[in-house]
């Protein structure tokens, strides 16, 4: 006799285990982006369904540019943190010095683990003198938790709770102003404000990932499809157009803006040893105050800097042609091996062929010349090797007047 | 000038007997020391106290099996009073009904009580496990080797133990690697037949820790035993006279005699950190005192969870020091006895020993049971002393003092000290009533120290003596916590050198010494 009792399926049963079923989450403003989405050509962000594209990637980039572009950013993680000791307590998990951020403004941002190794960068929004939220590519929870202990503060996720939407480009402003949000215009870069919206309020913040004029919000997810109805309808008239994450990647590209596990390993999800990165490694020095108080990694910073123990550097490259040196190796005198490339596009803001590349110390910081990439062009099923001149310029690639304007144009 | 103006070159605090050996040792290096002691007397688990009116014992250590002789010879500790003769040595009685077997010398050089074929297969574990126990030796002693960091030194010292691997031979090499981190039972079987040697053993490997002698790794319990020496001799054992007060005393007279500053009753609130680094305390009372260098000497995780505070160090390494696991699972009983006990079977001079209660490791292994799920051993193993039978000072005259460290007693007893320790020590009573016939009528004063009283008088967290469990996990470069094995720690000038750290805990003042020795190699 069979010892363990026979289980009959039940509806019941198959109901509550009906999650594989759905693949991947959709965010809150998914029936009107499968509505747009021409192509239907989706990636997993963060365990979301979101879209590579939704029509033409050319013109959703040219949105951007030229007109307003609608992302939907909802799958960013995001974290709410609230207490007595918020500040105190961002100020010891993050890099940047909290306690100069004042009410209402946000700032870019990274975390180090206790080897000073990046896990991670996001924006922080201070939305009170108590209450901030921290917003992320990867999830933290365990270590954002683990860090609060002894500190008067709650750490939430409120990645479900909380929709978000980029609105980016040159007619933004027009289209928020026209939307009804009251006052817009006084937002200076990297402010925020709260607006009324639908019975609710939504944060409105200046800020964004493409190195134009851009607004970030953030909603209540129950308020995010009339919130979109919003936008849509007053920006009709000033070309707004929702698109897809490989537009937004070309135009954080021209802005120089890094991403995690795209341009550099996070360091919770490496493996090999040496894909770890401390923030001087990968552009984000400049975050480091020796003169705030303790944060995490900051012995391990400090030691690497005084033993001149820093490995790597990340770099802008700008190379000859106009081929996207996506991928390509970063040689030395065309023969030795010293980086790679993580993001290239040939930039038609820039008007040059534009490169983010890791290479490895004295490489990129003391030694800068001659170096060279090779880029494997693919014609017609044979390889094409190309070793193009790299030069190692400024970041960012191009910088608008308009991102930072004041009060910002309507175009 | 005020004490507040004063730069001490370093602070120790704690003044247990780790802290002791760590000032002393500082100072004799030509260094301004203060030691800071909370409580009223330095000596931490090791003073005497005074248990009822007349009877004096040692408090928590009452065998004194493991003091560095390095310690001995840094301190000139037989200049100032400490004197251990072969004389001295006591032996370890496994006591049966009334036919009891017992250990003399050092660790059963000579084995009486058991039958002549078990005798030989004594005389060869016991040179086994003292073999095995000295290649470990150097590690139980030394700093743990920097794995990311390692100077000629440690290299050195850990060629050495390649060296004394080898010189093992091929056959025994093997061996010693089969039964590292076996489990203490399993080795028993293998080798001996008689269930109260075995039961003793058992019990000696797990004395200390959350581990049955079934648990894995519980045999290396009982090589951090063997590693341990007094008089030159590994495993042997004295009852120092005066209690381990007497030990305390001749270390404290050292570091006065060295120039240590030794302070009282002055707890200290917070370790003063100034851009990562230590930089000097405040005591609870508001004192500020600044040094060059902090050295505590008091628990790991009361060090940096308490003193310093989370914010000033790294989230992972809080992270770390928190889950060090340190839950006392041995209790401690006093007893005044209107005269001294008769335990059945045994001679007078063996009464003078150390009387053990672990009739089988099966026993053994039943006490810990209920341990592990938060009840207290019903029939519990214990290890008897009478000190008085050696010092008559310790009681008055015609009484007896009985001290018996008794296991298991989770310090997370489920149904709560408060009610389980009245019914513990009926327990405990019922136990020594088996062995002892009569003992209980002459019970004058009976003090039982649970976990949780451990805890209290003697601020060790979580009643445990080794201030974290002396597991393979939390040995050697994971002790207190991997990274930070060598006393240093993530803040500069600030020092760890109690229990917490390698090797462990033990009347052994190894890992102040080590600590002192650290940071006297690190300014040079």
């Amino acid at each position: 006799m069979n010892p363990h009792a026979t289980i009959k399926p039940s509806t019941a049963r198959l109901a509550a285990q009906s999650h594989f079923r759905t693949l991947r989450l959709g965010t809150p403003f998914q029936p009107r982006i499968d509505a747009l989405g021409l192509k239907q050509d989706w990636y997993n962000w963060a365990g979301y369904r979101a879209p590579h594209s939704l029509w033409d990637e050319e013109l959703e980039y040219f949105a951007i540019r030229s007109q307003a572009a609608l992302f939907d950013i909802s799958p960013m993680t995001k974290y709410r943190i609230e207490g007595p000791d918020a500040e105190a307590y961002l100020d010891r998990v993050t890099l940047r010095d909290v306690t100069k951020m004042k009410p209402g403004r946000v700032h870019y941002t990274a975390w180090c683990d206790d080897d000073g190794f990046v896990l991670d960068d996001g924006t922080l929004f201070r939305l009170s003198p108590t209450r901030f939220r921290l917003c992320s590519q990867e999830r933290h929870l365990p270590w954002l938790l683990d860090s609060a202990f002894r500190y008067d503060v709650t750490v939430e996720e409120e990645t479900e709770a909380v929709a978000g939407l980029a609105l980016q480009g040159p007619t933004s402003f027009a289209i928020l102003r026209d939307a009804g949000f009251a006052r817009i215009e006084r937002l200076k870069i990297f402010d925020l404000a709260e607006f009324a919206h639908d019975g609710a309020s939504v944060t409105i913040s200046r800020t964004g990932f493409t190195g134009d004029l851009g607004y970030e919000l953030f909603v209540p997810a129950d308020k995010a499809l009339s919130l979109w109805d919003r936008l849509m309808a007053a920006g009709e008239l000033r070309g707004v157009r929702a698109i897809g994450y490989t537009a937004l990647n070309r135009a954080r590209l021209e802005a120089g803006l890094i991403v995690a596990n795209a341009d550099f390993t996070a360091a919770e999800h490496a493996i090999r040893a040496d894909r770890l990165r401390m923030p001087d490694e990968i552009g984000l020095g400049f975050m480091i105050d020796p003169d705030k108080a303790h944060f995490n990694g900051r012995r391990a910073i400090l030691e690497a800097r005084a033993r001149k123990k820093l490995r790597y550097v990340l770099v802008g490259l700008e190379i000859e042609g106009n081929i996207p040196a996506e991928h390509a190796i970063v040689y030395y005198r065309k023969s030795q091996e010293v980086g790679l490339v993580s993001a290239a596009m040939w930039s038609p803001m820039a008007k040059r062929n534009i490169a983010l590349a890791s290479l490895q110390r004295p490489y990129g910081d003391a030694i800068v010349d001659d170096l060279w990439v090779e880029i494997y062009a693919m014609r017609e099923l044979q390889y094409q090797k190309l070793m193009k001149k790299a030069k190692v310029v400024p970041r960012p690639f191009i910088k608008l007047d308009r991102r930072t304007a004041n009060p910002p144009a309507d175009f | 000038m005020t004490s507040s103006d004063l730069n001490w070159d370093a602070i120790v605090i704690g003044g247990g007997h780790n802290g002791l050996v760590a000032a002393a040792t500082l100072a004799k290096s030509g260094r301004k020391v203060l030691l800071l002691e909370a409580g009223n007397e330095v000596g931490g688990a090791a003073r005497s106290e005074e248990f009822a009116p007349g009877f004096s014992v040692s408090a928590v250590a009452h065998l004194l099996n493991r003091l560095h002789p390095d310690v001995v010879k840094t301190l000139e500790l037989e200049r100032h009073g400490l004197t251990v003769e072969r004389g001295d040595f006591v032996p370890s009685v496994a006591l049966f009904k009334d036919y009891p077997l017992v250990l003399h010398g050092a660790y059963g050089e000579v084995l009486t009580g058991a039958s002549p074929s078990e005798q030989s297969a004594w005389k060869e574990l016991r040179a086994q496990l003292l073999r095995y126990a000295g290649v470990l030796k150097p590690f139980l002693s030394r700093r743990a080797p920097d794995l990311g960091n390692m100077s000629l030194t440690e290299m050195t010292g850990l060629g050495q133990t390649a060296l004394a691997l080898k010189r093992l031979g091929k056959e025994d090499m093997r061996d010693f690697l089969r039964v590292l981190l076996m489990n203490v039972y399993d080795l028993l079987d293998e080798q001996l037949s008689d269930d109260r040697l075995k039961g003793l053993l058992a019990f000696d490997a797990t004395l200390g820790s959350h581990l049955g002698p079934r648990s894995p790794t519980s045999l290396l319990g009982l090589y951090y035993r063997l590693a341990g020496e007094i008089g030159g001799l590994a495993g042997a054992q004295v009852q120092p006279k005066g209690g381990m007060g007497a030990i305390v005393a001749a270390i404290r007279a050292a570091a006065e005699k060295a120039g240590v500053s030794i302070r009282q009753a002055s707890p200290v609130a917070k370790v003063i950190v100034e851009k990562g680094r230590a930089v000097g305390v405040v005591t609870q009372s508001g004192e500020t005192l600044r040094a060059k260098t902090v050295v505590s000497a008091i628990n790991p995780a009361t060090t940096i969870l308490d003193l310093v505070g989370p914010r000033e160090v790294d989230t992972g390494f809080v992270r770390k020091v928190r889950n060090i696991r340190m839950k006392g699972d041995a209790a401690k009983l006093h007893l005044a006895l209107d005269r001294p006990p008769q335990f059945a079977g045994v001679d007078a001079a063996a009464h003078k020993g150390r009387l053990v209660i672990a009739p089988s490791p099966d026993h053994v292994e039943r006490a810990f049971n209920p341990s592990k799920y938060g009840a207290f051993s019903p029939e519990p193993v214990m290890e008897i002393t009478l000190p008085s039978l050696v010092d008559p000072s310790l009681a008055p005259p015609g009484a007896c003092v009985l001290s018996a460290v008794v296991q298991y007693a989770p310090y997370a007893l489920k149904e709560g000290w408060t009610a389980g320790k009245p019914r513990f020590l009926k327990a405990i009573m019922a136990q020594l009533e088996t062995y002892a016939p009569g003992i209980g009528a002459t019970v004058r004063h009976a003090e039982l120290l649970t976990p949780a009283d451990i805890e209290a008088r003697y601020r060790m967290p979580g009643g445990h003596w080794h201030h974290g469990e002396l597991q393979a996990d939390q040995m050697l470069m994971s002790r207190p916590v991997s990274g930070w094995s060598g006393y240093d720690t993530p803040l500069e000038g600030l020092f760890l050198a109690g229990a917490g750290s390698h090797p462990g805990g033990g009347i052994s003042g190894a890992p102040g010494l080590n600590a002192a020795r650290r940071i006297i190699a690190m300014r040079a």
